[in-house]
């Protein structure tokens, strides 16, 4: 059984003024004990809104929010801000985009790590100040004993985001979800934070979902991928059939817009057209048609359907890449 | 008309307030801004001045202020007042009481008014901004409704309303009074502050965490928005002064004036301002000078705490 089930998953702002916009439109998803499952796209294509639904964060008011969330056999979407309260932290916790305002200013980072633990698992002040040395330690933060009485503009930038994961997982939680954790760091500190990420993941058995818009971090990190566009999910493969053989339009897309060292030289990149921003919603037609080089007249008349092309690869196309090979092979 | 203005002045301090993603490192650059300020240094030097005078002023008085020491030297039907002389470098008041050490001892009065007005203000504007910024919602609307209502009425003529309602005026209905003008304006304040910080990154990461929700209250969103209502406190303790004076001129401060207090000296000297304009010129220019001192700190701490006059 899965650890987390993600089933229907639809977030929508309602506002009196202005027309409902769907941030989320039908996510599904699982994610299994000790596996990482990546939510892949570019700026407001619902995975962050998908990872907020999931913990719960969304503001109540003018929010939405539909179908099933899971976590071991309990629905998280029907628990009471109480009791919701006690189990983030606990068996679901979450590691932010950016480390220097995801950190309380004015209170020293070993009283915030302590407080989680604390509240979480009961410990005596002074325990928990013993525990939050030893996570800092654990993370890779030299002289931790030093470090706890430090506030967080003492820290680099590396070291902040490290603190932050160590109260993410003071409390060893079964899920873990990682919203952009290296976009607002250095190149040689987001590997530094991600090999961190994948052996903390590998030691404690925590599942890890994974939100970037950057593919380079997928490709480093996620058993299985999702890939989001307009809020729904257009392709889901496992990483390496994904990379391999990209099917989805768009999924192609952002991959011919990444530089790689294996390129020939002088060779342009392939930006995909258009944004998010002057998309259609999914009603009559697919929301990514406009900017799609494989749009067909039925992608402008009819959103196509999630479906399972093969073995563990769904795909939301009309028209994917490679489809007429693929007739061409079965005849 | 003038209750939006200063609604509006109110959010404004509020908004540039909000940010204080640097921390303690904002505080500190401040500190450092502040101690070359000179408008900082005049505003201490001048606060300073005033505190240890009230502080040492029973030991500089020669003459209890209450002893009509001079009575023989005044006279109602020629308006005649005691003139300095050996003893009484000011002279006596109307009541041949000896003005200077009514000046001196009027310091403690006043300075004991303005800061227990401004703490009673601060503390019920504090309830009020932790109430409307923590709870949102309707606790939210409600207490900001009875704020705006407050902020309607012109700040002086509320403080007569409410000391006019004591039966007994003393200084501790001055007191109340000044007390209520400020509440309102440092609850919306501290909501403006309070409801940034709610929406902030690490507020949420708090809640990420399961943070209970006193401790996100308390411990991860008041102190960052405190800011901007401490520099409003050390104004506030300027127009406090000047309130309770006021109040004082117009006849409801204490009804006993043994105990000096400068607004009430201010208020009765009032009769003989073309005779005998020194009378007002002693506990006036103190009141002015204090609550420039005030002021001055009050607008340094201001600039050096505006991130967007940081370099």
């Amino acid at each position: 059984m899965a650890l987390l089930e993600v089933r229907d998953l639809s977030v929508r702002f309602v506002r009196k003024s202005e027309p409902t916009v769907s941030a989320v439109d039908g996510v599904s998803f699982d994610v299994h004990p000790g596996s990482t499952v990546g939510l892949v796209g570019e700026s407001g294509c619902g995975k962050s809104v998908t990872s907020l639904a999931i913990m719960g964060l969304l503001p109540g008011r003018g929010t939405e929010v539909t179908g099933s969330v899971n976590l071991e056999g309990s629905e998280l979407l029907r628990l009471s801000r109480r009791e919701f309260d006690r189990r983030r932290g606990k068996d679901l916790g979450m590691v932010f985009q950016d480390p220097l305002t995801s950190l309380n200013p004015v209170v020293p980072i070993g009283l915030q790590i302590s407080e989680v633990i604390e509240r979480h698992r009961g410990l005596s002040r002074r325990d928990a100040s013993r525990e939050a040395a030893k996570l800092l330690e654990r993370v890779g933060i030299p002289d931790p004993d030093r470090r706890l009485k430090e506030y967080s503009h003492q820290l680099s930038g590396g070291m902040r985001q490290r603190a932050l994961i160590a109260m993410a997982l003071a409390c060893e939680p079964r899920l873990l979800i990682a919203d952009e954790p290296t976009t607002a760091l250095d190149v040689t500190i987001q590997a530094q934070i991600l090999t961190l990420l994948k052996e903390l993941v590998a030691e404690t058995g925590t599942a890890l979902i994974m939100i970037t818009h950057d593919l380079g971090v997928v490709a480093g990190m996620c058993d299985e991928v999702n890939v989001l566009y307009a809020g729904r999910i257009v392709e889901r493969a496992q990483r390496h059939e994904l990379f391999s053989q990209p099917r989805h339009p768009y999924t192609a897309g952002l991959m011919a817009s990444v530089p790689r060292l294996d390129s020939p030289r002088g060779q342009r990149l392939a930006p995909i057209e258009g944004s998010v921003a002057d998309n259609i919603p999914w009603e009559g037609g697919c929301a990514f048609s406009p900017r799609c080089g494989n749009a067909l007249a039925v992608c402008r008349e009819r959103a196509p359907e999630l479906e399972t092309v093969e073995q563990g690869r769904l795909l939301r196309c009309h028209n994917p890449i490679g489809a007429a090979e693929m007739e061409r092979a079965h005849d | 008309m003038l209750g939006t203005q200063r609604k509006e002045r109110i959010d404004g301090l509020a908004e540039s307030g909000g940010d204080t993603t640097a921390g303690v490192s904002l505080a500190a650059s401040a500190w450092r801004r502040l101690r070359r300020s000179p408008t900082f240094l005049v505003g201490a030097g001048i606060i300073c001045a005033f505190v240890l005078l009230a502080l040492v002023s029973p030991l500089l008085a020669q003459h209890d202020p209450a002893l009509r020491l001079l009575e023989e030297q005044v006279s109602r039907a020629d308006n005649e007042i005691p003139a300095p002389q050996p003893g009484f470098p000011l002279g006596g008041d109307q009541y041949g009481r000896p003005l200077l050490s009514r000046v001196l001892l009027g310091s403690q009065q006043t300075l004991l008014v303005a800061l227990l007005a401004t703490v009673i203000g601060l503390g019920g504007g504090l309830t009020l901004g932790i109430l409307a910024g923590a709870f949102g919602g309707w606790v939210d609307t409600l207490v900001m409704r009875v704020v705006d209502v407050m902020l309607s009425v012109p700040s002086l003529l509320l403080a007569v309303s409410i000391g006019a309602l004591f039966q007994q005026q003393s200084q501790f209905t001055v007191i109340i009074a000044v007390a209520t003008v400020q509440i309102p304006i440092f609850g919306r304040l501290l909501r403006g502050t309070m409801l940034a910080q709610r929406a902030s990154d690490h507020v949420l990461a708090a809640r990420a965490l399961g943070v209970r929700q006193r401790s996100i209250v308390f411990r991860h969103m008041l102190p960052n928005a405190l800011g901007p209502v401490i520099v409003q406190a050390t104004l506030m303790l300027a127009v406090a002064i000047i309130d309770a004076a006021a109040l004082s001129f117009l006849g409801l401060g204490a009804a006993d004036t043994s105990t000096p207090e400068w607004g009430q000296m201010l208020g009765s000297a009032q009769n003989f301002f073309d005779t005998h304009p020194h009378l007002a010129f002693w506990p006036a220019g103190c009141i002015i000078v204090v609550a420039l001192g005030f002021t001055l700190v009050g607008e340094s701490m201001r600039d050096a705490l505006d991130p967007k006059k940081r370099r």
